[in-house]
């Protein structure tokens, strides 16, 4: 009798250490089959749709469509845009992601005030839409395949480069916290998240590739700044300023580490 | 006025598989803002597909559906060039009515 509750015992054991190691591989499986079956159906396309209408309209003060907007390979020119950026602009005398250029063609272009320019960067829900957001969806899904060609030409952007990358392993804040902390090293997560290592060419491909995203948990399209300004939140940095230099070094410093990857979003995330 | 769909028709075999995109808050009315009211109930309430006039789908939907729903479904019949038809109507009384051409 003894005997056969320890055959019982030991059975149970195998069974719970199987099933521990079998829940870590399956959870990661599970959370890449949840987002392939979303992906048919992205409402990133809303976005997209709701974006490219009004890069054609006649927008702010002076009525400039953003047509006029030069993303660094002419005026008005959407496509594959984005894995060009972000760049030093001559105009601006500044180095600029996207949604520092469309601000920049917001304000110097269509007249807009730059505190109206910036009033909504992240949306949230119907009663306060963010325009940014959604010419940010359509412009960056005009590069959907294309390789990632940030190009380090110009002394600014170099300058930027080695400003993000500096920024991305400060420490700071109550938790002593750089970015590299969590995305430094492989397999580390955050509850489910796995999170991606940055340091790594894949990681930071994957990464970079895949925002703007449209967030179910949200049920909103994030852009790229929205990712660095929610994880300065999680690290209890200070906030970080839309189109600010801080987000535009960051944001440098992972696009180009991204190079020779093609750019698969607006994606879709949990 | 609702955001338009994004809608998308193509043959498979002998059927039609139509993918909706559709553009809505569905606020389930259990949500409280951040001044502790209660969010008002606002959910697409029945979506009809039609194509050549006839209802191929009709769905009763509740406040459990997800914010921009994703439909997809098959229906027998249907050839390139035709149109299908889709409409929603939310318990505000709000509807959108949009069209796709079967490719």
């Amino acid at each position: 009798m003894a005997l056969q509750s320890g055959r019982v015992a030991v059975a149970a054991l195998v069974v719970a250490a199987a099933g521990v190691a079998f829940g870590q591989g399956s959870t990661v499986d599970e959370i890449a089959k949840y987002r392939e079956a979303l992906q048919d159906g992205n409402p990133a396309e809303l976005w997209e749709a709701r974006g490219e209408e009004m890069w054609t309209a006649p927008r702010g003060p002076r009525k400039v469509a953003f047509t006029q907007c030069d993303l660094g390979l002419g005026p008005g020119v959407v496509k594959g845009a984005y894995a060009h950026l972000p760049r030093y602009f001559k105009d601006a005398d500044r180095v600029q992601d996207l949604e520092s250029r469309l601000v920049w063609c917001m304000v110097n272009q269509q007249g807009v005030a730059p505190a109206d320019a910036t009033k909504v960067t992240f949306g949230d829900g119907a009663a306060r839409r963010s325009d940014l957001e959604a010419l940010t969806a359509y412009v960056t899904g005009q590069s959907r395949g294309v390789k990632m060609d940030v190009a380090l030409d110009h002394p600014k952007t170099r300058e930027m480069y080695a400003m993000g990358e500096k920024m991305f392993y400060y420490r700071g804040g109550t938790h002593d916290f750089s970015c590299a902390t969590c995305h430094g090293a492989d397999a580390l997560r955050i509850r489910l998240q796995d999170l991606p290592n940055l340091t790594t060419l894949e990681g930071a491909q994957k990464a970079y590739t895949t925002w703007p995203a449209y967030r179910v948990s949200q049920g909103e399209l994030r852009t790229f700044e929205w990712r660095l300004y929610d994880c300065f939140r999680q690290q209890r940095f200070p906030e970080l300023a839309y189109d600010s230099d801080t987000a535009i070094a960051l944001t440098t410093f992972l696009a180009r580490n991204a190079n020779g990857a093609a750019f698969a979003g607006p994606a879709i995330k949990r | 006025m609702a955001d338009p769909m994004k809608i998308r028709a193509n043959v498979v075999g002998d059927s039609t598989e139509v993918k909706v995109l559709m553009n809505h808050e569905m606020e389930t009315g259990q949500r409280k803002d951040a001044q502790g009211k209660t969010v008002p109930a606002w959910f697409i309430q029945n979506v009809t597909a039609t194509w050549n006039g006839k209802t191929v789908l009709n769905a009763q939907w509740g406040p459990a559906v997800s914010k921009n729903p994703f439909l997809a479904f098959k229906f027998k019949g249907g050839a390139k060039g035709e149109k299908v038809q889709i409409v929603w109507v939310d318990n505000r009384g709000d509807k959108r009515t949009d069209e796709a051409t079967i490719a």
